[in-house]
């Protein structure tokens, strides 16, 4: 059995990645990209736990699998949104590139 | 066994998402975030995670992978083959070490002892959805509906709206 201390620095690394692609990308479909992986990196934080540890109160031991079916929901929910919000931004500015679209900046 | 099955699954997590960070092309780098995805999916299997392995090959390897295409191909610029970063990135990779530098160490110092359970069943993850979390999981279809008719609204031609 793996420690549980290995998914968590597997998970560390992962948001790591995703925190240096927001932060260093230009185009908008690649900055959703990093922060799919994000959002990856929490879950397998989440059931990496779920699976080795045991539930306390009132919670069960596989709650933390139920997060994160809620934060591929969310995730999912949140592409969908990204692709419309990418789509009028390309289709107004004809660019996708977020430090493009300077309009409120001072 | 799980030892070997877990360093090949990091090692693929962790390629693929070097890929989608350093890439040049974006549309390989959809593809490296399929890969990471997928080996995402295969850790959840090492952590006896049947069904999230299974949702996460749907939803991701599925459903997003491809909204991110129709991304790419919608809004393909003169720009597309040789995408480039800001001017930032240096200090983003600092910025991002340090986070890491940070993030790791609290893991490993901190560590929490294992109390193996049980593994969680179908069935049980089932009931705990529609008993325990039936509130957020009805807000959950909440948020799909509201995402659904926000992004129809947003992304609609100039010429329908009036």
């Amino acid at each position: 059995m793996v420690d549980l201390v290995w998914f968590q620095l597997l998970s560390a690394v992962l948001f790591v990645i995703g925190l240096y692609g927001v932060m260093s990308r230009r185009s908008a479909v690649l900055i959703v990209m990093s922060i799919e992986l994000m959002l990856n990196a929490v879950n397998i934080n989440l059931i990496a736990a779920a699976s080795h540890m045991e539930g306390t109160g009132k919670f069960s031991n596989f709650d933390g699998q139920l997060i994160a079916i809620f934060i591929i929901t969310v995730a999912a929910a949140e592409v969908g949104l990204a692709l419309a919000v990418i789509l009028r931004m390309y289709r107004n500015k004809s660019t996708v590139n977020v430090d493009e679209i300077n309009l409120m900046k001072w | 066994m799980a030892w070997i099955v877990f360093i090949a699954l990091a090692v693929l997590t962790i390629g693929g998402a070097l890929g989608v960070v350093v890439t040049r092309n974006v549309v390989h780098a959809a593809l490296a975030l399929l890969v990471s995805l997928i080996a995402v999916a295969g850790v959840y299997l090492v952590l006896f995670a049947e069904f999230l392995a299974l949702v996460q090959v749907l939803i991701y390897g599925g459903a997003i992978i491809i909204v991110l295409m129709f991304a790419i191909m919608l809004t393909r610029s003169a720009d597309y083959p040789r995408i480039t970063d800001n001017k930032q990135w240096p200090l983003a990779a600092l910025a991002s070490l340090a986070f890491l530098g940070v993030l790791a160490p609290s893991f490993v110092i901190d560590r929490v002892e294992n109390t193996q359970s049980q593994n969680a069943s179908f069935e049980g993850i089932g009931e705990s959805l529609f008993t325990t979390w039936a509130v957020p999981f009805e807000i959950a279809s909440l948020v799909l509906l509201v995402a659904l008719i926000g992004a129809i609204i947003i992304a609609r031609s100039d010429e329908e709206e009036g």
